[in-house]
């Protein structure tokens, strides 16, 4: 009877899952391994490596990594500071890191795109002080900008969520036996935090490598990334059969990351695994 | 138990169902599904339409002509009217997927300007297919305090002496066509090396290109972010609205003018409520009315004669003679030559 209820209770979840993610899944392979007249073929899957799609991978990576490093480069001394402060100002600081997250992210970067633009706010107030203006909008660093903006909830959660699991004991343990500070943090904060730091690269890191909205937005359409030339094939050149197949091949490469990244993440406290 | 798994099965196929679209069950009652570009029609007209006719109007938006096109051939949506530009027009009726329609039958179709059913030709040659809707030019549209000469051709997007403040459309076919035209080809060439060559001057001038936009073209020109934009002539309009430092030009090399007319899809069941829909287009009252939404020019001359004679000489609302004797309307659309353009779009854009 239980397990027969516990099935039923499962059924929204079963039918979201076929009709939004295993047929999508299945129609974006079948496309990717047949052309248009629907004889298979690998070409669509090998045209990672013609040079404009390499490319395109490279930047993409590159980006995400970078956008990656950044986030958990701001996460961590959060999440550290945190550890040592006191519940209010905890909930308070949370309270205002997921706070932009209320909105919807197309108007965020949009907003982000009027502050950084040539004659956007911040230029305009450098100018106010005689500072010389911040050309940024239209480079790559804007896109990471607006993924770091977008995205670091995701890796400051995680992580915060594993440093505060370390028990203090184990803290004090370690000054006991004559750590110092330092040695607090490389020897025990950050080696039991990694799980968190699994899950925030994972969260951070994916959603990056398949952008393309900010790219567009922030990038003024001069930064191709990979998402965008499967945008592109999906809309104007209507090439279904390539955009699938370098969907394809892009979701390989971030199964490859969550695996590498995503592993021994169950045993901590973070809640989200992979 | 099993009969909850035939429930569970059950549900999925209904889902199934819905998601593949295969509810195409009978309507009851008129419905028309129109299918136009977005923000370019007034709602309220649809509204209208429905009250004074009793047929339902579903209404689908489309931001580009191969986004549209695209949605049209994948099925999903049997669309019954659409709306689109010239290149595009031509190929669907080449591909057989417009019926026919009378438009002598018409009340009002008389009221669309002959030289338009004339410019129409060059996409629709027996004016059997298409009702012309809006049209215009394309030119650029730049700050005059930001630029210290006449600004009269699109030599100024190519020769670096705006490198930075350049606007240019994130649109494959409308960033060649003005190229071709600086150059001083045809913009619907079907000569490959003029293609590339076109190609060639775009590589060449993206470090100088601040961004690549559709929409927001404009707004970054009234915003001061850019010196100068191309754009189409209607959002030329409403840009000067914002900041009357902004000036319009069709530069004298000529440009594109371009022609976005309905047709009636093959998969229409119903050619006379969709004859009633684009009659109901051509009224005065309601092409007024979509006039004064959009902005664009109107091929309508009843609403032209009622025009306020202010906008009448606007260049970016009526297009003067001299500036469209040079321009052409894009027809191109031959398969081969649209693949050159993905690639080299790629290409470009890739850069």
């Amino acid at each position: 009877m239980n397990r027969s209820r516990t099935r039923f209770l499962a059924t929204p979840y079963i039918i979201w899952v076929i009709g939004f993610t295993v047929i999508p899944l299945m129609f974006i392979v079948s496309k990717s391994l047949t052309d248009e007249n629907g004889s298979l073929t690998l070409a669509n899957l090998l045209a990672i490596f013609d040079p404009l799609h390499r490319k395109a991978l490279v930047i993409s990576v590159l980006l995400a990594f970078l956008s990656t490093v950044i986030c958990i480069l701001i996460a961590y001394p959060l999440a550290i500071i945190l550890r040592g402060s006191r519940l209010t100002d905890k909930n308070l600081i949370l309270f205002i890191l997921i706070l932009p997250m209320w909105m919807n992210f197309i108007l965020r970067i949009l907003a982000l795109q009027l502050l950084i633009s040539n004659n956007g706010i911040i230029n305009n107030m450098l100018g106010h002080f005689g500072l010389p203006p911040l050309a940024i909008i239209n480079t790559p660093a804007a896109i990471v900008l607006g993924m770091v903006y977008d995205y670091l909830p995701y890796m400051i959660l995680p992580v915060l969520n594993s440093v505060l699991a370390i028990p203090q004991d184990v803290i004090e343990a370690a000054q006991d036996l004559g750590s110092d500070k330092k040695h607090v943090i490389t020897r025990i904060i950050i080696p039991l935090s990694l799980g968190g730091v699994g899950s925030g690269i994972t969260m951070v890191f994916v959603p990056s490598m398949t952008e393309f909205v900010i790219a567009n937005i922030l990038g003024g359409g001069k930064i191709q990334l990979l998402g965008n030339i499967i945008e592109q094939e999906f809309t104007v050149t209507r090439n279904w059969n390539l955009g699938s197949g370098l969907s394809v091949t892009l979701m390989a490469f971030v199964l490859i990351t969550s695996l590498i990244f995503g592993r021994g993440t169950e045993d901590t406290a973070t809640g989200i695994t992979l | 138990m099993k009969s909850k798994i035939i429930a569970v099965i059950c549900v999925i196929s209904a889902v199934l169902c819905l998601t593949s679209g295969c509810g195409g069950a009978a309507e009851t009652g008129e419905t028309l599904t129109v299918f136009n570009y977005s923000e370019y029609l007034d709602p309220e007209m649809l509204e209208l339409f429905t009250k004074e006719t009793g047929i339902k109007v579903k209404y689908e938006e489309a931001t580009t002509p191969e986004e549209l096109y695209t949605k049209y051939m994948s099925g999903g949506i049997s669309y019954d009217l659409i709306c689109t530009s010239d290149y595009m027009v031509k190929q669907l009726i080449g591909e057989g997927e417009a019926q026919p329609v009378d438009f002598g039958s018409m009340q009002y179709s008389s009221n669309i300007g002959d030289r338009f059913w004339e410019m129409s030709k060059s996409i629709d040659p027996d004016n059997k297919y298409a009702l012309p809707y809006f049209w215009g030019t394309i030119g650029l549209l730049y700050d005059s305090t930001r630029v210290y000469e006449d600004i009269d051709s699109w030599d100024v997007l190519f020769n670096g002496e705006y490198a930075g403040d350049i606007i240019m459309q994130d649109s494959m076919r409308d960033t060649f066509m003005i190229t071709l035209k600086h150059l001083g080809y045809s913009l619907n060439t079907s000569d490959e090396n003029e293609i590339r060559e076109a190609a060639e001057a775009l590589k060449q001038q993206k470090p100088d290109v601040q961004a690549y936009l559709v929409d927001e073209a404009r707004d970054e020109v009234v915003a001061g972010n850019a010196t100068m934009a191309v754009v189409y002539s209607g959002e030329a309009y409403l840009g000067h609205e914002y900041n009357s430092n902004l000036r319009y030009v069709v530069p004298k090399e000529g440009s594109n003018v371009w022609l976005d007319s309905w047709i009636v899809t093959k998969k229409c069941q119903n050619p006379e409520a969709a004859a009633k829909f684009l009659d109901f287009l051509c009224r005065e009252d309601v092409a007024t009315a979509n006039f004064e939404y959009i902005y664009y020019s109107t091929p309508n001359e009843a609403v032209l004669a009622s025009m306020d004679p202010e906008l009448k000489e606007d260049p970016a609302i009526v297009p003067p003679d001299q500036a469209v004797d040079k321009c052409e309307v894009c027809t191109q659309s031959d398969p081969k030559i649209t693949e050159l353009y993905n690639e080299l779009w790629k290409e470009l854009k890739a850069e």
